[in-house]
């Protein structure tokens, strides 16, 4: 029953992870429907610009968390404007072009990013210094560290944030009118370019927090790390329903639960005939039958035939 | 387009270009081989076999408005079926005439079962889905070595037959006219002959009843079927012709490396397939074809920019290394803001594109 | 189209360039010696492969300033350094690219899966080969007279740990992870034979991939089974995260790597909870070798730390200097001889070939963390080293014994 528990743990915190990298692709598709395939080169460079700042302080005598506060204080407002540069050249221009002239400058942006990093910060892996606390608590036999219980509040905090910003205030009802048509919003006074902007820049910062988080839990950041992470998030995303604010969070949840079990128990569940290997195909199966019986995932609205 | 009607009335000149053209084929390795290298001739070779993939990715994306992300999984599958049976590695070698057919009629079983259950889905649900297979085949190949060793893992498989027919092996040097063909310069040839057919056969369709019914389902699924058109076996068949073209092309590259291993299967790989259909122009054959040309020679040309600076500078300014995949990004997103539709976009799908769009963006969900 | 045009005219600019250097050069003075030196400088594994790169650039200006002649000619070394990408299929371009520029060797490529298809081309135009890293074993069993490498293969290297897990860490109960790449599956399953052979249950294999930073769910249905020891055929990258993992989830099994582990990286990744862990590097340690200390020296200063394979690279490119001497000649098919035939002290070892191509004897120390350094326990493997006894663990006391 502990491994049970430990399992569930495990996939709770990895599924935080995916969950506040997912708001980011789910905040954009809302909006423009168009998947920022860059979002999770955004979470990286965040990520990198946190770590140059971090390792740069971390010989001083400041305590951790302020050195860590710091870091993020310099690589959000970094990611924001990349957010916002990004939107700016690669897909403003491309609004209303083919859907997926957007795609394709998506994944231009991200290998310009890549390597970009690559050229600052080099090749090699960058280690995050040992500032935050790791002991881990036991309880019932399952192990959880400080960082895990902060990682989980602070998607769930965040979550709740967002929530507030889009369904409570003037900015997120202009959000969601321009989310609904565009085209209306702007005749009824939603100026539409600044709304996207902010999407892009909100979801920048939040890239930010997410690489930060990402370095600092698994103790090392690198440039390529944004493909993979960015991958499953989107996963998560489409799962919970792409352009569903709780969508996101729990299809990131479900995500890394899944994956949590499927690595842990798959071996029994086949007799043995499937092990850990297979813990991307459960996870992929367990996406496409979900996406056979609810076609816009979990929480997304139901797209009616068009008429 | 113009150029092309104003061709089709003077058959005359159209003559002369369609003999220069193939003339010009007909003797590409030998002037890339001594005009450039023999590596060019290589990187030829793999322009052919792009194509191939290119063109049947056209076939679901461009053609049928399906967007595929886990396109790679056919050519792994066409590679994959190929090197198992021609290698020592289960003790088979079936001749090359045989697993051609073998190979595509196995990946169309496949884009069929691959197709089935996303019918339903549409634009990015789809894609995610398709990516999902891709990944869950090449999962599959990476781990089928235990507890039965059917594909070696990630160790791959090793030793497999070069294409030949009869004796005539295309990885020998052989001498024909007194002239010396290479290996590279054999495999140029056969791929070639299937490029065209290919193109033949994408052509055919396009302009067929079939063409007509994907370009339909394209459009306006819900108007196509009220039209009478079986969407669901329009949308199947598209699935399985661009699978079985996949299919041939895995299998000449199994048969053109002699060595193949999971990791060529990629995500990253399906990506810079829809790249270059998109790039060139989607639905477009020779939109996708300039596409493919343009993605395969460019991060090769773009290895010479160290001897290119030395020339420009009279020294290395910047490691080559670090700016090729630089500037084959910045290249992609050039294009795409110059060009949206693509280079040599289709006029049709142009048209098309612009009505989604409105129509997605109403229905989109929302945030 | 304007576009494209630029594109076309870029290429050909480029292409011309080219042509410039693609012929064979002799300066005034003498003959210029290409060794192309191929690794992925792009990519996820980027950070390895540059570290090939300049190892072998390293040894490549070493050799350039000690002013060598060679066949009655002073020969002038030029490095060619290409991006292979890890991928296999422009492994071969890159391949046929070094062969049109006559290369007189190849050093590379890094991935098993880029070296062997990259082999073929290598044997068809007579160009020697030597691998800094390629690990899998069918790259030498090709039958390919020219492909050699400096680095054991996994069953050279996966034996040895299986043997030390079962006789020196005593372990009864083990538990194997690998990243399912053909380097981190190729060594856990020769791990797997020998420790299995040496009469240790194996509990559970379990896997990642090499993309992966989170490892608690595999981890924690190892917990399960409480293994003595955990081993992992795969690399620093993921090493490092899985060993703090493992600590955060209490499981306290000592850990067991192969050389991707064996790296300075790692202990960086795993910070405090690296103490006590294990790894192989294949050779000798490079302070019993003669100029490895020197050598260690000097590539710290020009290119920072190592990650892994360097020092391989800079061997690979001496021994092929070394054999081009010897034979007074740069010709692949006068030299080649002289090559198979080799003895030499590298500074991961002493070099010499067997008749496969692979490195002879396939000696390998293990080292083991203690106060945030790798310390070599002992060496082990079939062929004596030149300094065999001065290795610490040699008079049969378990390492271990301590436990931690």
């Amino acid at each position: 029953m502990d491994i049970f528990l430990q399992q569930i743990i495990n996939g709770i915190v990895l599924g935080s992870v995916y969950a506040l990298v997912a708001l980011g692709y789910t905040m954009v598709y809302g909006i423009l429907g168009l998947i920022n395939f860059a979002h999770g080169e955004v979470v990286m460079i965040g990520a990198m610009v946190a770590l140059a700042v971090i390792n740069a302080l971390s010989g001083t005598a400041l305590p951790g968390p302020v050195i860590v506060l710091l870091g993020l204080m310099v690589a959000m407002p970094t990611c924001m404007a990349l957010g916002y540069g990004i939107e700016r050249i690669a897909y403003r221009p491309l609004r209303h072009a083919p859907r997926l002239a957007a795609l394709i400058t998506a994944i231009g942006v991200s290998i310009v990013l890549q390597n970009s990093a690559m050229i600052i910060w080099g090749r090699q892996y960058i280690t995050f210094p040992p500032l935050l606390p790791s002991k881990p608590h036991f309880v019932a036999g399952a192990a959880i560290s400080d960082l895990q219980i902060f990682i989980v509040l602070l998607a769930a905090l965040i979550m709740v944030g967002l929530l507030f910003l889009v369904h409570r205030t003037r900015l997120g009802r202009a959000m969601r009118a321009t989310a609904q048509n565009a085209e209306v919003a702007g005749l009824m006074g939603v100026n539409i370019n600044t709304i996207i902007s902010i999407t892009f820049i909100v979801g920048s910062a939040l890239a930010a927090v997410a690489g930060l988080m990402v370095s600092g839990y698994y103790g090392l950041a690198h440039y390529y790390m944004g493909f993979s992470l960015g991958l499953k998030a989107f996963t998560a995303a489409v799962l919970g329903g792409i352009g569903n604010l709780g969508g996101a969070m729990l299809g990131g949840l479900l995500l890394g639960i899944i994956e949590s079990l499927g690595a842990g128990y798959i071996g029994q569940l086949t007799g043995g005939f499937l092990g850990s290997n297979y813990q991307d195909v459960f996870a992929f199966f367990v996406l496409i039958l979900v996406l056979v019986f609810r076609p816009s995932g979990l929480l997304g609205e139901r797209i009616a035939e068009r008429a | 387009m113009s150029r092309w009607e104003k061709l089709k009335r003077n058959p005359r000149a159209a003559w002369a270009a369609f003999i220069l053209i193939a003339v010009l084929l007909a003797v590409l390795p030998f002037l890339a081989d001594t005009l450039l290298s023999r590596s060019w001739v290589r990187i030829i070779d793999f322009v052919l076999l792009y194509i191939i993939l290119a063109l049947g990715l056209n076939i679901v994306v461009g053609f049928a408005g399906l967007l595929d992300l886990g396109y790679v999984a056919f050519f792994a599958v066409g590679a994959y079926l190929y090197a198992l049976l021609a290698s020592p590695h289960f003790g088979i070698h079936l001749p090359f005439w045989a697993l051609l057919p073998l190979g595509a009629g196995v990946t169309c079983i496949f884009g069929v079962l691959l197709g089935a259950p996303t019918l339903r889905l549409r634009g990015d649900y789809l894609a995610i889905v398709t990516l999902g297979f891709g990944e869950i085949i090449r999962i599959f190949l990476n781990n089928l070595n235990a507890p039965i060793n059917i594909t070696n893992g990630p160790q791959g498989v090793n030793k497999i037959d070069p294409v030949s027919f009869g004796g005539f092996s295309l990885n020998q040097s052989h001498q024909l006219f007194d002239i010396n063909f290479p290996s590279v310069h054999n495999y140029y040839y056969l791929f070639l002959a299937l490029t065209i057919l290919v193109i033949f056969i994408s052509m055919r369709l396009q302009d067929s009843r079939i063409g007509r019914a994907w370009v339909a389902v394209r459009e306006d699924e819900v108007a196509a079927k009220a039209m009478g058109i079986n969407t669901r076996n329009i949308k199947l068949l598209a699935f399985a012709m661009g699978a079985s073209f996949g299919g041939v092309g895995g299998g000449l590259f199994a048969g053109f490396q002699g060595f193949i291993s999971p990791e060529s299967f990629t995500l990253i790989e399906s990506i810079m397939i829809l790249c270059m259909v998109v790039l060139g122009g989607m639905g477009n054959i020779a939109g996708v074809v300039l596409g493919v040309v343009l993605l395969v020679v460019l991060p090769e040309a773009l290895r010479y920019i160290g001897p290119f600076e030395q020339a420009l500078f009279g020294r290395v300014i910047v490691d080559p290394a670090d700016l090729r995949m630089l500037i084959f990004g910045l290249a992609l997103i050039l294009v795409m803001l110059f060009r949206p539709a693509g280079l040599l976009p289709s006029t049709i799908r142009k048209r098309e594109f612009e009505a989604e769009d409105e129509v997605e963006a109403q229905n989109g969900a929302r945030a | 189209m304007k576009l494209s045009h630029a594109f076309a005219l870029t290429i050909l600019a480029a292409t011309l360039g080219l042509q410039g250097c693609g012929k064979e050069q002799t300066t005034s003075s003498g003959l210029v010696v290409k060794i192309g030196s191929v690794a992925p400088l792009t990519g996820p594994q980027a950070h390895l492969g540059k570290d090939n790169d300049n190892g072998a650039r390293l040894a490549i200006e070493e050799v350039n300033a000690q002013n060598l002649v060679i066949g009655g000619k002073k020969v002038h070394f030029e490095l060619i350094s290409e991006d292979d990408q890890a991928d296999p299929k422009t492994a071969t371009i890159v391949a046929q690219k070094l062969v049109d520029q006559k290369v007189n060797a190849v050093i590379g490529h890094l991935n098993s899966g880029a070296t062997i298809p990259a082999s073929k081309i290598y044997h068809d135009a007579g160009v020697v080969q030597i691998s800094p890293s390629a690990t899998a074993i069918p790259y030498t069993q090709q039958g390919f007279k020219n492909a050699f490498r400096v680095m054991t293969n996994d069953e050279q290297q996966g034996k040895v740990l299986g043997e030390f897990a079962v006789k020196q860490m005593a372990a009864k109960k083990i538990a194997i992870i690998d990243d399912r790449t053909a380097y981190g599956q190729g060594l856990a399953d020769q791990f797997e034979k020998a420790a299995k052979a040496g009469g240790a249950e194996i509990l559970a294999r379990e896997y990642t991939t090499d993309r992966a930073t989170d490892f608690l769910a595999i981890l924690t249905t190892i917990k399960g089974g409480q293994p003595d020891v955990v081993f992992y055929g795969g690399m620093d990258a993921q090493a490092g995260p899985m060993v703090k993992q493992m600590r955060s989830l209490g499981l306290n099994a000592k850990f067991l790597g192969g050389d991707g582990t064996q790296s300075r990286e790692f202990i960086k990744i795993a910070g405090a909870d690296a103490e006590g862990v294990t790894a192989s590097t294949p050779g000798l340690p490079m302070e019993k070798m003669p100029g490895g200390s020197g050598f260690l020296k000097k590539f710290e200063s020009k290119y920072g730390k190592i990650q892994i394979y360097a020092p391989y690279a800079y061997d690979a490119a001496m021994t092929l200097v070394d054999a081009m001497k010897k034979a007074d000649s740069v010709d692949p098919a006068k030299y080649l001889p002289v090559l198979a035939q080799i003895r030499r002290n590298g500074v991961t070892g002493p070099i010499a070939f067997d008749a496969k191509g692979d490195v002879k004897g396939g000696a390998v120390t293990l080292y083991q963390v203690k106060g945030g350094n790798w310390v070599p326990l002992q060496t082990m493997g079939q062929e004596a080293p030149p300094a065999a006894d001065a290795s610490p663990a040699a008079d049969g006391k378990s390492p271990f014994s301590a436990g931690y």
